[in-house]
């Protein structure tokens, strides 16, 4: 079992309750695969540093989850499938962050990018 | 380890700095050949010491201080960060990006 941060920035037409059952979805998949969600942050509609698929705003949803390799796996595979999730990229920690209510608020970021800024580089491990 | 005296105002190991720093160290540097004789401050390491902030991925208000107005990543010759931090922060950087925290480029 291994601890990792997850998280995802998903469509921004989709409703906050929407939102909530994607979550509670990933977190069937992540138990299904003998693993546990330990933590589920919700940081609401922020605006996005660029476009991504023609959204300038998107959901973000982090999940702490400590589980086998293999559910994230799944769980990779499965947001693939997702056409409401934007991106999700999960990384490996040696243990949670205690105080991350950082990105809680709403900042007003320049969303002053270029239209087509579709990174296509794959961060997720 | 030898980049440390980069801090202390080494001019030698200046340029060596910048380019462990990112790829874009040289052409930052430009106005920093003429400013030879100045008193140079000893500047620390902000990511070292007793409650030193975590380099963090998500922390968008902590990282957005190493980029520069244009977004790009700001030269640790500049900021100070030592060598492995900054390549930790590089790499918070460039995942702030993915996930549109932070801009890849602003115009």
């Amino acid at each position: 079992m291994a601890l990792y941060e997850h998280l995802l920035i998903a469509r921004q037409d989709i409703s906050a309750q929407a939102v909530d059952a994607l979550a509670t979805h990933l977190k069937t998949i992540v138990e299904g695969e003998g693993g546990k969600v330990e933590k589920q942050e919700y940081w609401g509609l922020r605006g996005l540093a660029y476009r991504i698929k023609k959204n300038r705003k998107g959901h973000y949803v982090l999940l702490n989850i400590n589980a086998p390799s293999g559910a994230v796996i799944e769980l990779e595979r499965q947001l693939k499938i997702n056409e409401d999730v934007l991106r999700y990229i999960t990384v490996k920690v040696d243990q949670f962050d205690v105080s991350s209510n950082k990105n809680r608020r709403d900042d007003a970021e320049t969303p002053r990018a270029k239209p087509e800024g579709e990174a296509t580089e794959e961060v997720a491990q | 380890m030898s980049y440390g005296g980069n801090r202390e105002g080494g001019r030698g190991g200046d340029r060596e700095g910048g380019r462990g720093g990112d790829r874009e160290g040289g052409r930052g540097g430009d106005r920093d050949g003429a400013r030879r004789p100045f008193f140079r401050r000893k500047k620390t390491d902000p990511f070292s010491g007793a409650n030193a902030p975590k380099i963090d991925y998500k922390d968008v208000k902590l990282l957005q201080r190493y980029i520069s107005e244009r977004g790009k990543i700001v030269p640790s010759r500049i900021t100070a960060v030592s060598n492995k931090n900054q390549r930790a922060l590089a790499n918070a950087i460039k995942r702030a990006r993915f996930m549109a925290l932070l801009p890849y480029v602003v115009k």
